[in-house]
């Protein structure tokens, strides 16, 4: 608990890391109180009020097909926020085993995980994915698949590295020495000195996470219609740039806000936790 | 008496290219010996002092005792039964009775668990919780002269001389036979290395535990051990009955060792017998007797085969062409 508090202490003396916190808030509390942020059913089609500008009615306009954008870009977050939160957690956990495993298991192992995380980096997404969504077809999970096989190797490769750094340390050797096992011995004594800075890489991960999914979507092998997704509501405003722009703005000015929120947070707090950038030592 | 730990021509070796790179290499021996064919044995209750420069292998010895470097041949007997071969299972029964003190005092204790939680780690890995544990932890505690209140605070928070005694505690946990004390004294001052030696005196005579304590504190060895033993280059050049070695050495190594060791007393005839260089790394080791490349004494015969070992009785045995008790021209 004192960590905590030590964090959101400093984190006064970080005005960028203010911000963040504020719009990633913003984005968190809009997506976990959608249902009631939302002025209109987000898929009721309106055809008789299609392509509409921004009103008192319609906050941010309506689609080609009559639907709010505000509601939709509102029930959006709760996919970006979702996929967010399940991705990153999925990478952060498989990268975490398998990191430990190849930095403390035996050499074959560890060749083995690499060559693993290795090969799976080298995929580009957006071909991995779409190579993906012709044999799964496009769904959600398909992106959640998408996103967790090309970001968890790079935890992976993290963790080997910090764990590969810990294991020759005394009290690790002491460990071995009173017979503890590798469960013990990662869990007990290695996991608490590696998790404090990847958390920080993963909240610095889930803005681009949220944009794969974005871009995914866009893409049309993402989130199926109708439900909201902010890609989904960009490929809806791309087709009518021209005449009605404000689908396409109000559709990106979320993303950019949760991306932003994010980076800004996760710098501030990198740069608390390096030593090396702390102003206050 | 029956010896608590009989080492005997104990080899450990470590692979220093791939299989397949000395095989393209036409490398025959990709191998360095880090100990080579040692013999030694510590009766309960005793203490025998390993001492050594840095790199003579003292640390790798310990580590091989218990298990943590694999040994190329030799025996490790203790009460009678050899561990080289077993499993990790079979030897975890071993690990309980054979305990480790580390060099860094703080380094090995685990960062980011409170002192109490790290003394309860054997207890919990060897699954042999006690009926109160609090209780447990104030008792080690209060038996290396600490607060049962430390038990709150984590490593760092610690001075060099706690967490050492934190060590000893940690090593006292499970009633074991033998410690192994690998550099006690290292990174304290003076009156704490006092303290430390003082304690593990104490704990020897209310325990009966015997200790392996490695060090280059030739002080140490002659104020705590019952057995000393000097090490080069992976080989015990001299061991003996501690009086015995620091009298009546017959090594050209242990004199140079003693005579560049201060002596308090301003009035001693101090006869400094000065040797050169630095001790050899293993990867070029060299033939005949290692020492000769420093050795005061060096003839012909020395370059060319290591010695036999010779026995002066009382189990004081050496390694020499030309030991000091025979003159040479």
């Amino acid at each position: 608990m004192n960590r905590i508090k030590e964090i959101f202490f400093r984190l006064r003396n970080e005005p960028m890391g203010i911000f963040g916190l504020v719009l990633v808030l913003l984005v968190v509390v809009c997506a976990v109180f959608a249902p009631f942020l939302v002025t209109h059913d987000p898929n009721a089609l309106d055809i008789a009020h299609r392509l509409g500008g921004p009103s008192a009615d319609h906050w941010m306009g309506t689609d080609q097909l009559g639907r709010d954008v505000f509601s939709r870009v509102v029930m959006g977050s709760r996919i970006a926020v979702w996929v967010a939160l399940v991705t990153v957690s999925l990478s952060l956990g498989i990268g975490l085993v398998l990191g430990m495993m190849a930095g403390y298991g035996p050499k074959w192992l560890d060749s083995g995980l690499l060559l693993l995380f290795d090969t799976l980096r080298s995929f580009p997404t957006i071909m991995f994915a779409l190579a993906l969504v012709t044999v799964f077809g496009p769904s959600l999970q398909t992106v959640i698949i998408v996103i967790v096989a090309t970001t968890f190797p790079v935890y992976g490769r993290m963790v080997r590295t910090q764990t590969q750094a810990l294991a020759g340390n005394e009290f690790i050797v002491a460990e071995e020495a009173m017979g503890a096992g590798m469960m013990r011995v990662l869990g007990v004594h290695i996991l608490p000195n590696i998790v404090g800075p990847l958390f920080i890489v993963a909240s610095m991960d889930i803005p681009v996470v949220i944009t794969i999914e974005a871009g995914l979507s866009f893409l049309g092998v993402g989130v199926r219609p109708p439900t909201p997704s902010w890609g989904a509501i960009l490929n809806d405003g791309y087709a009518y740039i021209r005449n009605t722009p404000w689908i396409i703005i109000f559709g990106g000015i979320p993303l950019i806000v949760t991306t932003l929120g994010f980076t800004f947070l996760g710098e501030s707090m990198r740069d608390m936790f390096d030593p090396k950038l702390r102003k206050d030592l | 008496m029956e010896p608590l730990l009989e080492v005997d021509q104990l080899r450990v070796r470590f692979r220093t290219k791939g299989p397949v790179k000395a095989l393209l290499e036409k490398d025959e021996d990709p191998f360095i010996d880090g100990v080579m064919g040692v013999s030694f044995t510590i009766h309960p209750g005793q203490t025998f002092g390993l001492v050594g420069e840095s790199g003579s292998g003292k640390t790798t010895l310990a580590r091989a005792v218990m298990g943590l470097v694999p040994v190329q041949s030799g025996a490790i007997r203790f009460n009678g039964k050899n561990l080289i071969g077993l499993k990790r299972g079979q030897l975890k029964p071993f690990r309980r009775n054979i305990a480790l003190m580390f060099q860094d005092p703080a380094g090995s204790l685990s960062p980011r668990l409170k002192i109490r939680s790290i003394l309860a780690e054997p207890f919990r890995i060897h699954n042999m919780m006690p009926d109160n544990l609090p209780d447990e932890i104030a008792r080690l505690l209060k038996m290396v002269n600490l607060s049962p209140a430390m038990g709150d605070l984590y490593p760092h928070q610690l001075s060099g001389g706690q967490a050492r005694r934190v060590g000893v505690a940690r090593a006292l946990a499970l009633s074991p036979k033998l410690i192994i004390a690998d550099e006690p004294t290292a990174g304290l001052d003076v009156s704490v290395q006092g303290e430390i030696l003082n304690l593990m005196a104490r704990l020897q005579d209310e325990l009966g535990v015997s200790f392996l304590i490695i060090t280059h504190n030739l002080a140490v060895v002659r104020h705590v051990s019952d057995v000393a033993a000097i090490m080069y280059l992976g080989r015990f050049l001299e061991q003996g009955p501690t009086q015995a070695v620091f009298h009546h050495m017959q090594h050209p190594y242990t004199q140079a060792l003693l005579s560049a060791h201060a002596s308090p007393d301003p009035d001693a005839v101090h006869h400094r017998i000065a040797i050169t260089g630095e001790i050899p790394s293993l990867f070029s080791r060299p033939k005949g007797c290692e020492f000769h490349t420093r050795c005061p004494r060096v003839k012909d015969i020395c370059r060319e085969q290591f010695p036999k070992v010779a026995d002066r009785g009382k189990a004081h045995q050496y390694y020499c062409h030309f030991p000091l008790s025979e003159s040479v021209q």
